[in-house]
């Protein structure tokens, strides 16, 4: 047993400089049942791999169009209540700064800035939900809400992806207080503490408990709007 | 290696040896994700699921694989089965798979699903490996369902999202954040010690019943 490192050792020796402490580590331990050859290991795990992958592959091509479903599905609602229900929804690209009913020539549909107009049953305008995301308490808080540019006003809001603290930071989805608190607000909105605000129209009252986490919520629809509002004014809505 | 029947394969794992409250094993799911009785039972199930499938399989090919990789091999049946559970679960109850996010995908190294691998799937035929896991599944998801249970109910006044109290009852918040799945752990394990010390009949604390490190009769074997 203890020839074989140094047979090994001395064969290298001269091409390859190898660390004399490498003999001391000794071979390895014997093994207790006779050696399986490496390319029965390797065909083993390699087979096993690729069925692995097959496998996965068919569960994923029977899954991902029911998420992708459940997403569109979950946008679409939030799009629904945050412009109070309106008739048609249209997505507008915002395009060079301007909005365009396509997006920029190459630009992925998914990834690319876009607001959607809801339209009421005459077809007037009734506003826009915008998408905003911005790092929270925990993660990245992503907020979806309706605002109205003509009148400047915060139609309604919705958390739709946070991962913040359970029983404090979560109230800012599960807080029905804190979230009917954006239903009209005038834009910029200005968080204040619980019924610590003057009770102007563009207060929100926020979470006790959850100060960051709401804190970043009106922050989010202020940038946004912050962002957009030119865009939007031009549009002439 | 002492012989034992099907019906101790099965009901071994559910309560003598349970892999969270005796083996304290499977910890990491039991503490993080046991905030509300809804997540417990999906992280509960999708470790059933995982634990009973890839013990069929490592069973079935105990002969296949050799045993120079064979914690690779069961790893890798383990991965796949956790990744179909963490899509199945995306696709059919998305709400409750967000909640739980990474913690489907750590399954993967949860050790109680590869310590029943190595001590017994691997070397036991195919019927007793899955007496062994569908009993040591359901004492997992016991174990989750209690503490779940617990939690949801002093942390958020509620059993599965219903509320249990009226609207002056003040939630014990520290119950679902993480350091009530500790004390939550702590307190079934201390029940659970003190019932069984009752239940020898010994009086003095002589030594921790079911010792962290005492392995069990086959694995000692």
């Amino acid at each position: 047993m203890k020839d074989l490192p140094q047979v090994e050792s001395g064969a290298l020796e001269s091409p390859v400089d190898l660390d004399p402490a490498s003999d001391a580590s000794g071979p390895p331990p014997a093994p207790e049942r006779p050696a399986t050859s490496s390319g029965r290991l390797i065909v083993t795990l390699a087979a096993a791999g690729a069925l692995a992958g097959l496998v996965i592959v068919l569960v994923f091509g029977w899954a991902n169009p029911k998420i992708q479903e459940y997403r569109a599905m979950v946008l679409r609602e939030a799009i629904q209540e945050v412009l109070n229900e309106p008739e048609t929804v249209q997505t507008w690209y915002v395009v060079d700064g301007a909005l365009s009913r396509t997006p920029a020539p190459g630009a992925d549909t998914i990834t690319a800035e876009k607001v959607h107009l809801g339209l009421d049953a005459e077809g007037e305008p009734v506003g826009y939900a915008i998408t905003g995301a911005e790092p929270g308490f925990q993660d990245v808080i992503l907020v979806i809400f309706g605002y109205d540019p003509g009148a400047d006003r915060v139609l309604a809001m919705k958390v739709l992806e946070s991962k913040e603290t359970p029983g404090l930071g979560d109230k800012i989805f599960k807080d029905t207080a804190f979230v009917a608190g954006f239903r009209e607000a005038a834009a910029p909105l200005v968080g204040v503490k619980k019924d610590g605000g003057g009770g102007a129209d563009n207060e929100v009252d926020m979470i006790t408990g959850a100060t960051i986490s709401s804190r970043t919520v009106i922050g989010i629809i202020n940038h946004r709007i912050e962002a957009l509002d030119p865009v939007l004014d031009e549009s002439g809505s | 290696m002492k012989a034992t029947t099907p019906t101790e394969d099965l009901v071994r794992g559910i309560w003598k040896e349970n892999p969270v409250l005796v083996q304290l094993l499977g910890l990491c799911p039991a503490l993080a994700v046991t905030n509300t009785v809804a997540n417990s039972i999906a992280m509960g199930l999708a470790t059933f699921f995982v634990l009973v499938g890839s013990s069929l399989l490592v069973s079935t090919f105990k002969k296949v694989i050799p045993h120079e990789v064979r914690i690779s091999a069961y790893i890798l049946i383990i991965a796949t089965f956790v990744t179909i559970a963490d899509l199945v679960l995306a696709a059919v109850v998305p709400v409750i798979h967000k909640e739980l996010g990474a913690f489907i995908a750590l399954i993967v190294v949860n050790c109680m699903i590869l310590g029943r691998q190595e001590a017994f799937a691997s070397r036991r035929p195919v019927g007793r490996a899955l007496l062994d896991a569908v009993g040591t599944g359901a004492g997992f998801m016991i174990a989750m369902l209690m503490m779940g249970t617990f939690r949801e109910v002093l942390g958020n006044g509620s059993i599965l999202g219903v509320p249990l109290f009226g609207q002056n009852f003040e939630p014990w918040v520290i119950f679902i954040l993480p350091p009530g799945g500790f004390l939550t752990l702590g307190f079934i394990l201390l029940t659970f010690g003190w019932w069984q010390e009752r239940k020898a009949g010994t009086p003095r604390v002589r030594q921790w019943p079911h010792g962290v490190a005492t392995p069990s009769r086959e694995e000692a074997a």
